[in-house]
């Protein structure tokens, strides 16, 4: 009961103690605190996900239990997926800030406050069992990384990038709190298994449908898919690398975390006879995403772009994942979040310790100027293998379940596009290794993108990589890579999946208290094809690092870098599902 | 071209919600359970009548402490953002000071800013029996501070008061919610649970912790606002312009 | 008319985001976003609105006396916050960026490309 409430309450404490005694500038002291309440999050959300593997844990704040199915208070719901996940995040924390020891400007103690603002945000998103809880904790989060994205207000870029962020973030929590209040309009809640129940008798009209896909777009922006992606590239580019690991680690993973919650918590009594639809319409956006992302990804000559489009492709997948709206789908999308995020957060780390070793992050800059850093060559190389889904590591495990859950739901064709997107993603990171540390083949052009690139100031001397941050980055890749072996991980998943998509369970165990008998299917190891798919997307990423140039045509262009632009586009993808949806799920 | 790509899109979404809000209940017919359970249980059970502050800083106060913490990392966001630089710094020490405002301004200012913060404590305090509460009183509160400086205390000073006060109190406000919400899970197993006596309905020492957690709000809104307030003039006389 | 208020919700949030879209000035951008953030407390307050309702304090009147939802109320006070705070960060980004780019018009942010 008091874990969950710990765990969001916690790194807020420690925040506004750091906060209140920022002027005293306790530089070291700080760093040990905040590592200290990030560590002791995570170790408080993973016993709860221990806790909680037999039933859920349902926390009711302020004691306020639900009368006659009527929710009077807010509740946190713990159970392996969502605690999982916010034990992941805290994890991530523990390795940005580790990565941060030798960041020279904090502010005082601002920074590492901000950190443990937007680790409660995100712990307190997935905790929580109440959509208007779930909305101010997102808010929690974005603001706290609103902030960290600009942090290094000296220079151009970070204050372009963080306003981009801000900006489009702000309108996508708009809609989202625009969808909201439609549902409380209908439903008269604002608890998620209350919304359930009151929706799931009858079949759904506009304002449901609408409803759902303005909650959709709201957490599609924070996920970056398209077309809502457009202020990812701008955020990575900018923000300090403790805060882009943070940020492709968990926070847009966090938005595809928000749909599937909502969606089978509080929508799928209602859209269930319309589930083929909704599906039809997430594979679209999700394979749309993974290929524009992997196309940019590999066109991309600034490192930390080309590693934020790679973030884009890899929401793609996972949105292929979710989009499946099956147990096995689900399963996969857990597993691949976590493979996925740790080898993502190795990579930035690694591009971190290349711009501080060399002061630039333009790949034609760099053109061979990496030869002597043998060992950060390997782990660019090994992370390169592993994104593009070689097996048997981490990443491989995850996409390989989403694949055989599409195969098993009939939409087996979808294997192949992954293939390509994991492929130019992993093609991408290769191609830095081929140019950058081998020096080897075609020199890519110039791009005007990287004249701004943005170089960190550490407080040591170029020649070293300071320790915290090789100690983090070879770590997380290691974790990742061992992610896709650990025993038992497949049934974990898919039994841990199979509990979030209950949605009767879950309205059972919040509103009436009782523990519900949860169904326990067995995992399935990847099958052969997967084994395949897995090799394929590996040799075709060799193949793709040894072309020169990616054709990406008027998609570079779309990219223009303007606020106004972005938005447009975010209204424009808006519109398209929200009409969509009004069509075809009403 | 950008805006006839958003004009067309904008009229597809404005047309959907149209027809999405009609599925609403017609305006003035509140349908859902959730208000009418409330005004149904609260004053009995709350010993107060003020609806509002009990779904606030009771029933929903989970929503108030992210809220709370919000408004906290926003202002560590604005002070970041707007750190004076080390080398800014020393430019900025020889900006010439601002006119004086007129007589009548001062005697205004320094006349009103007594009253104005006793009205915002009152409003703080009394949260829980009339409307108002922790945010409104905040706000009023940090308005006295502004008008202290804009009746020509500050200028002389070229601050609104001093940041390190103000981003204790803040960081008290923060702190002391949280306090709250950590005294209910030491004392009463929840946390958030209201666990001081609930006293007699309309009297100021009533509705157990609700007033207190009007006053942590109260408290952090007004450091909050004053010290971005400050953070921002620190800013602009920076860069004063000939 | 029974729809008004919720249409009057729906321009607001049209308007703003046009208003983003089309903005020259950072300063003005913040402000669009602020009347695209008013379309949704006049939804939420719209919804939670009951003819003959009273304002939700007991304090003179019986308790059997019919109120307005307090929740929505709740829920648009959190909102203003929310709201506010995000304007705040916005307009210190907007402050660094007239001190860096030397104008406030989002399209001559032109660091970022592609």
């Amino acid at each position: 009961m008091a874990l969950a409430s710990l765990a969001v309450v916690v790194p807020l404490v420690t925040a506004a103690l750091l906060a209140g005694t920022t002027s005293l500038h306790a530089r070291r002291v700080a760093d040990v605190v905040a590592l200290t309440a990030a560590a002791a999050t995570a170790g408080l959300c993973l016993a709860l996900v221990t806790r909680s593997s037999d039933h859920a844990i349902v926390a009711w704040l302020g004691g306020w239990r639900p009368r006659g199915g009527v929710a009077l208070g807010i509740d946190l719901y713990a159970e392996p997926l969502s605690a999982g996940l916010a034990g992941f995040a805290a994890l991530l924390t523990v390795a940005g800030l580790l990565v941060a020891w030798h960041q020279v400007d904090t502010a005082g103690h601002l920074f590492h406050a901000l950190v443990l603002t937007f680790l409660a945000g995100m712990v307190g998103f997935c905790l929580s069992g109440d959509l208007f809880t779930a909305f101010v904790f997102f808010e929690l989060m974005s603001v706290s990384a609103y902030a960290l994205a600009g942090f290094r207000v000296e220079e151009r870029a970070p204050v372009e990038g963080s306003l981009s962020f801000a900006v489009t973030n702000s309108i996508g929590s708009l809609m989202l709190l625009v969808g909201i209040a439609l549902i409380y309009g209908r439903t008269g809640a604002l608890n998620l298994a209350q919304i359930g129940a009151a929706l799931g008798g009858h079949s759904p009209d506009a304002l449901v449908a609408v409803a759902f896909a303005l909650v959709t777009c709201g957490f599609f922006v924070k996920a970056a898919i398209v077309p809502f992606h457009f202020w990812m590239a701008d955020a990575y580019a900018v923000a300090p690398t403790s805060i882009c690991l943070l940020f492709a680690g968990a926070m847009s993973e966090l938005g595809l975390y928000g749909v599937a919650r909502v969606y089978w918590t509080a929508f799928a009594g209602p859209l269930g006879p319309h589930a083929e639809a909704l599906r039809d319409v997430l594979l679209v956006l999700g394979l749309a995403t993974a290929l524009l992302g992997g196309v940019m990804c590999a066109a991309q000559r600034h490192l930390k772009r080309l590693a934020a489009f790679a973030t884009v492709a890899h929401m793609g997948i996972l949105l292929c994942g979710i989009a499946l709206l099956s147990d096995a789908g689900l399963a996969g999308v857990a597993v691949f979040v976590v493979g996925d995020g740790l080898v993502k957060a190795s990579l930035f780390v690694s591009v971190g310790a290349l711009e501080h070793r060399r002061g630039s992050v333009d790949e034609a800059a760099l053109y061979g100027r990496g030869r002597e850093l043998k060992a950060l060559g390997t782990v660019f190389a090994i992370a390169g293998l592993a994104l593009a889904a070689l097996p048997p590591f981490g990443p491989f495990l995850g996409r390989a379940m989403i694949e055989d859950a599409a195969t098993k739901e009939g939409l087996g064709w979808i294997a192949p596009i992954l293939v390509v997107a994991s492929a130019l993603v992993g093609g991408g990171v290769l191609r830095v290794v081929r140019t950058v540390f081998l020096g080897r083949g075609a020199v890519p052009p110039r791009h005007p993108a990287c004249r701004e690139a943005v170089a960190e100031e550490t407080d040591l001397a170029r020649g070293r990589t300071p320790s915290p941050t090789i100690a983090t980055g070879t770590t997380l890749l290691v974790l990742g890579l061992a992610w896709g072996l650990v025993p038992g991980l497949i049934d974990a998943a898919t039994h841990a999946a199979a509990r979030f998509t209950d949605h009767a369970g879950y309205a059972a165990s919040v509103l009436r208290g009782t523990a519900a008998s949860a169904p326990a299917p067995a995992g399935e190891a990847p099958t052969a094809a997967a084994w395949l798919y897995g090799l394929a997307s590996g040799v075709l990423a060799v193949a793709f690092a040894l072309l020169r140039t990616m054709p990406e045509g008027p998609l570079r262009a779309l990219h223009s870098g303007r606020i106004g632009d972005y938005v447009a586009w975010t209204a424009v993808g808006a519109a398209a599902i929200a009409s969509v949806f009004a069509l075809t799920l009403a | 071209m950008r805006s006839f790509l958003a004009l067309a899109a904008l009229g597809v979404l404005g047309a959907v919600l149209v027809v999405a809000v009609t599925g609403l209940e017609p305006f003035g017919h509140y349908p859902g359970p959730y208000g009418d359970v409330l005004a149904k249980v609260v004053p009995d059970e709350r010993h107060t009548g003020q609806l509002v502050a009990a779904t606030v800083f009771d029933y929903r106060a989970f929503d108030t402490l992210g809220e709370e913490m919000i408004l906290f990392a926003a202002v560590c966001g604005c002070a970041a953002l707007l750190r004076v630089l080390r080398s800014e710094h020393e430019e900025g020490e020889g900006a010439p000071a601002r006119p004086v405002p007129s007589f009548a301004a001062r005697a205004m200012g320094a006349a009103l800013v007594g009253p104005v913060m006793v009205l915002g404590a009152y409003v703080v305090v009394h949260g829980h029996l009339t409307p108002g509460g922790g945010f409104s009183g905040g706000v009023v509160v940090a308005g006295a501070l502004l008008l202290a400086y804009a009746g020509g205390q500050g200028l002389r000073l070229r601050r609104v008061g001093s940041i390190t006060l103000l981003e204790g109190t803040e960081a008290l406000g923060a702190a002391g919610f949280l306090a709250l919400a950590l005294a209910g899970l030491i004392a009463a197993g929840t946390l958030l649970k209201n666990f001081l006596a609930l006293g007699t309905s309309g009297m100021l020492l009533s509705a157990g912790t609700i007033p207190v957690g009007n006053v942590a709000v109260g408290l952090e809104v007004a450091g909050a606002v004053a010290l971005v307030f400050a953070e921002f003039l620190e800013q602009a006389l920076l860069e004063d312009p000939e | 008319m029974s729809l008004l208020a919720y249409l009057v919700a729906v321009w607001l949030f049209v308007v703003g985001i046009y208003g983003v879209v089309t903005s020259r000035h950072l300063v003005h951008l913040v402000m669009c976003l602020s009347v695209a953030q008013a379309s949704t407390y006049v939804l939420l307050l719209g919804i939670g609105y009951r003819k003959g309702g009273q304002a939700p304090i007991f304090g003179d009147i019986p308790t059997s006396t019919p109120v307005v939802d307090p929740v929505v109320q709740a829920l648009a006070l959190t909102d203003v916050v929310v709201g506010a705070t995000v304007s705040a960060l916005l307009l210190a980004l907007a402050v660094q960026a007239h001190k860096r780019f030397g104008s406030v018009d989002p399209d001559e942010l032109n660091a970022l490309r592609g």
